[in-house]
């Protein structure tokens, strides 16, 4: 893949200089923006005694080396395009490189004429300001990453948006590629996706580097939004490369009858830091938080999660799993929060560690807040290494020891890709699971 | 003991009330070097102990209060309005005659019985600061045993107790166990000679009796190779109307092949702040177990540990909170695991009523490289009323491939049709409350000694009064 990661960007300026004046971006939007800034650079720097980033390698995120994409030539449009393969059938698709829209695969006519929305969120801004406003970024951080966030919007400039209304249902899933490309270069994805009342949509996001051994930082922000009786998936497969520092933010607000399901599948990235929240807002809600990481070399993956049930009768469950090796860490703070009056709440939590070196680590907080009565709460969480039963029954069927002990860690996550109950996309992200195990044997 | 249908008839305010303070010896309110000299000349403190508690006092002002993650309430304490040392004035006592006849009269409105005195093994009542009572039967006394309170022990006995004294929990450990080192006194001192089997718990009773009076014990247990001990404190407080702060620092020591179980019963009154430091360091093949229940004060912090330092030691704790109206009960449990095939067990309970709120903190640490080691943590929460609050915060790192390590909490109420099945067979609503939440924490209650257990039955079935209706 290296054939599309020629020439070094020349010129372009540090994140850390602040907004880009000159973009064709809404006044309104770039006084936002500069309120942003002003915060970002008001906001302390995180240190581990932070208890929202216990246990995290927090030396990683100096920023200093980091700089803007510069504009790309024809050619590494071209190669980009080349490269951007996911699903096989999709409804529709959106490909940005350092920021930059590459390509764009509009929704089918019919769609369109229904009323769904699918654009650059440069545009929506303009030609949907009131959506837009209502929504982008509208909760705080609350899981310490407040002054990433800060530092997203502060520099946000491009990303998706994505409105499907009442009643309409979108049966293929919808993707999205976000490239880094070139040394030293930053993303800011984003992705606004509003779903009406009964509305159903699948998201697929691809995250990617184009040199895989190039350092980068992207820090992304999706707010996901499921109204009334509203079915939505969203599926995140980062596979950004060995040096990038990735940040990214999840919002969740799931309405009445409502139901949101999210994979996170963690890949690539030196250090990459997930936080997720998720508010059940209306009766009935649910919310299903996925994740599976394979973490090798020297990877860190910090998991952050904030399951907040707002009204009674809502329902979350959260399934993590992480396969560690050689020197990696996997780290995971969740908590539960069941708010006063949020009464007949089921909630589960569940994260399982396989630790398959010795000098791997994984760290498990998994915590429960709960001020209301009549709820069913439970967390579990577990860390051990493969069963030798298991693996000496395999070795006596004549599997040699390397192929038994994949063979064990796939099962061991395909429990939740499975979740998903969508075939083609489970294939899809065991793919790129079965790649990273062949890459690191 | 009273019959079950008569225990519910317990006098609720046994513990409200205080008699006159005669102090003789009083440190004023405040902390300053000068306490600290004022404490080691009155205690006639070795040079090498006031230095220590200078030091302590040192961290303590220099340490923050950990309110970035514990309870905003601490901020509550005024540091300047503690006395921090108390004394009647007289030295320990040795028979019963001696006692003060208050004091006596005290320790009968608690109903500590007769025959449960003569039952004990040795009794240390601790009233304010200084053991005003100490008396080890016989048998165990002529069994080598060293039972005696702090002042003592590290003045008559400081080849014994110099070695382990602030190693299990430094100075610097936290600011209240800095707090500690500088001003404490009381406390029991306590050395098991190897082979040394105590039939018999060890017991220590604690009361607070002088308002705005901060209780700082330093307990030292060390048992050597092959000795087995049990000991118990109990604390019951009068009511007061300012604020008082208990900051105890226990430390165990359990050399090869010991066995040490620490059973605490903690009922002060609702306005006291209960911030303690325990820690036990097991050697090999060495056991060493908490049972901590915790019914009273206004807010509790307290996360008994075990180092596991030798191969196959063992730790476990076992704990029981219940936190009403205007407490938090925040307790836990640390397990640091530092050897091959070492196990540990946390079974931690609690029950939030009215607008309590109960709290589990949790720390598993297994470094790499280590085999075979082993822990469990259950945690389940049981919430009364609607108002009721529960937290769970466990934090666990693991290493390495040879470990397997499992947490698991549940939260739930008390089941609509128990309750109903009850009522039918006659029981009020209220008893048949209070019989359900005997039964969610009956099989931990069980693993406690005869007398704690009934206490403690009693003490739940106090707390649930009027908390349904």
């Amino acid at each position: 893949m290296s054939s599309i990661a020629h020439d070094e960007t020349v010129n372009s300026k540090a994140i850390l200089s602040g907004p880009v004046e000159s973009r064709d971006l809404p006044d309104w939007f770039r006084e936002q923006q500069a309120v942003a800034w002003e915060n970002f650079e008001s906001i302390p720097r995180p240190t581990r005694k932070d208890q929202p980033w216990r246990f995290s390698n927090v030396d990683l995120l100096d920023l200093a080396p980091f700089k803007f994409s510069s504009e790309l030539s024809d050619d590494d449009r071209a190669n980009v395009l080349k490269y951007s393969r996911g699903l096989d059938e999709f409804a529709a698709r959106l490909i940005f490189a350092g920021d930059q829209l590459i390509e764009r695969n509009v929704v089918s006519d019919d769609l369109k004429k229904r009323g769904v929305i699918f654009q650059p969120l440069e545009r929506a801004m303009i030609e949907h300001a009131d959506l837009f406003r209502k929504y982008f970024m509208s909760q705080p951080a609350v899981l310490g990453s407040a002054k990433f966030a800060a530092l997203h919007k502060a520099l946000v400039s491009s990303g998706t948006f994505l409105f499907v209304p009442r009643g309409v249902e979108i049966e293929q899933p919808i993707e999205i590629f976000h490239w880094l490309r070139g040394e030293g270069v930053s993303v800011f994805p984003h992705l606004l996706l509003i779903t009406d009342e009964l509305a159903k949509v699948t998201v697929v996001e691809h995250f990617r580097s184009c040199d895989p051994r190039a350092s980068g930082f992207a820090c992304g922000v999706n707010d996901l939004i499921a109204g009334p009786g509203a079915k939505v998936t969203y599926v995140c497969a980062q596979n950004w490369g060995d040096k990038v520092v990735a940040l990214q933010m999840n919002t969740t607000a799931v309405d009445h009858d409502a139901s949101a399901m999210s994979l996170n599948l963690n890949l690539g990235s030196r250090y990459s830091r997930f936080e997720s929240l998720s508010r059940l807002v209306g009766e009935g809600a649910r919310s299903d938080l996925l994740a599976v990481a394979v973490a090798t070399n020297e990877q860190e993956f910090d998991a952050r999660t904030l399951q907040d049930h707002i009204s009674p009768h809502t329902a979350s469950d959260l399934l993590y799993k992480n396969a560690l090796d050689d020197r990696a860490r996997c780290t995971f703070g969740g908590l539960i929060r069941v708010e006063p009056h949020a009464h007949f709440t089921d909630a589960y939590q569940k994260v399982r560690n396989l630790l398959l070196s010795d000098d791997s680590e994984a760290n498990s907080m998994p915590g429960l807040e709960i001020l209301a009565d009549n709820v069913r709460c439970t967390h579990g969480a577990t860390s051990g290494q493969i069963n030798e039963e298991e693996m000496f029954y395999l070795r006596s069927r004549g599997i040699p020891v390397p192929v038994a002990q994949r063979l064990i860690v796939t099962g061991f996550l395909n429990e939740v890709v499975r979740r998903l109950d969508q075939p083609t996309i489970a294939d899809y992200l065991n793919q790129l699971i079965d790649r990273k195990f062949a890459h690191s044997q | 003991m009273k019959t079950g249908t008569k225990a519910v008839d317990i006098d609720r305010n046994k513990g409200d009330f205080a008699y006159p303070e005669v102090h003789v010896r009083d440190a004023g309110r405040g902390l300053s070097e000068k306490t600290i000299h004022y404490i080691s000349d009155v205690k006639e403190d070795p040079d090498w102990v006031r230095e220590f508690r200078l030091r302590g006092l040192k961290t303590f002002l220099e340490k923050p209060l950990p309110t970035h993650w514990a309870s905003k309430d601490l901020e509550a304490i005024d540091f300047d309005k503690i006395r921090y040392y108390l004394a009647p004035g007289t030295g320990a006592k040795r028979s019963w005659e001696e006692v003060p006849e208050d004091i006596k009269r005290t320790f009968e409105r608690l109903g500590i019985p007769e025959q449960e005195r003569k039952f004990l093994a040795g009794v240390e009542a601790q009233f304010d600061s200084e053991a005003v009572y100490s008396n080890i039967k016989k048998a165990v006394g002529e069994q080598g045993v060293v039972f005696v309170g702090s002042t003592e022990g590290l003045k008559h006995h400081p080849e014994i107790f110099r070695k382990w004294f602030g190693k299990v929990i430094p100075i610097g450990d936290n600011k209240f166990s800095a707090l500690n080192s500088a001003v404490f006194s009381g406390g029991s001192f306590i050395y098991v000679p190897p082979g040394v089997k105590v039939k018999h718990p060890l017991q220590a009773y604690f009361r607070i009796n002088a308002e705005s009076f901060g209780q700082f014990e330093r307990t030292l247990i060390i048992a050597d190779e092959g000795s087995e001990v049990t000991y118990m404190e109990g604390c019951t407080a009068p009511k007061f109307e300012t604020v008082a702060l208990h900051s105890a620092v226990v430390e165990l020591v359990a050399l090869k092949g010991a066995k040490l179980q620490y059973i605490t019963v903690q009922n002060w009154s609702s306005n006291v702040f209960n911030l303690v430091t325990k820690r036990g360091l097991a050697h090999e093949d060495a056991e060493i177990k908490w049972i901590d229940c915790n019914i009273g004060s206004r807010l509790t912090m307290k996360y008994p540990g075990v180092v596991l330092k030798g191969r196959k030691s063992r730790g476990e704790v076992l704990s029981i909170a219940l936190a009403n109206n205007g407490q938090h009960q925040d307790t836990g449990a640390k397990m640091i695991h530092a050897a091959d095939e070492t196990t540990s067990n946390i079974i931690s309970k609690s029950i939030s009523i009215g607008t309590g709120r109960a709290t589990y903190r949790g720390l598993v640490h297994v470094p790499k490289h280590l085999k075979h080691c082993k822990n469990n943590t259950e945690c389940d929460a049981l919430l009364i009323n609607s108002t009721s609050r529960t937290d769970t915060y466990p934090a666990i790192t693991v290493r390495g491939t040879g470990n397997s390590v499992q947490h698991e909490a549940s939260v739930s109420q008390v089941s609509a049709e128990q309750i109903f099945y009850m009522q039918q067979r006659g029981l009020s609503k209220a008893q048949a409350m209070s019989l359900s939440v005997n039964g969610f924490v009956n099989d931990l209650v069980r693993q406690f000694p005869m007398e704690y257990s009934v206490e403690l039955k009693r003490l739940i079935e106090l707390e649930m009064e009027g908390s349904v209706g």
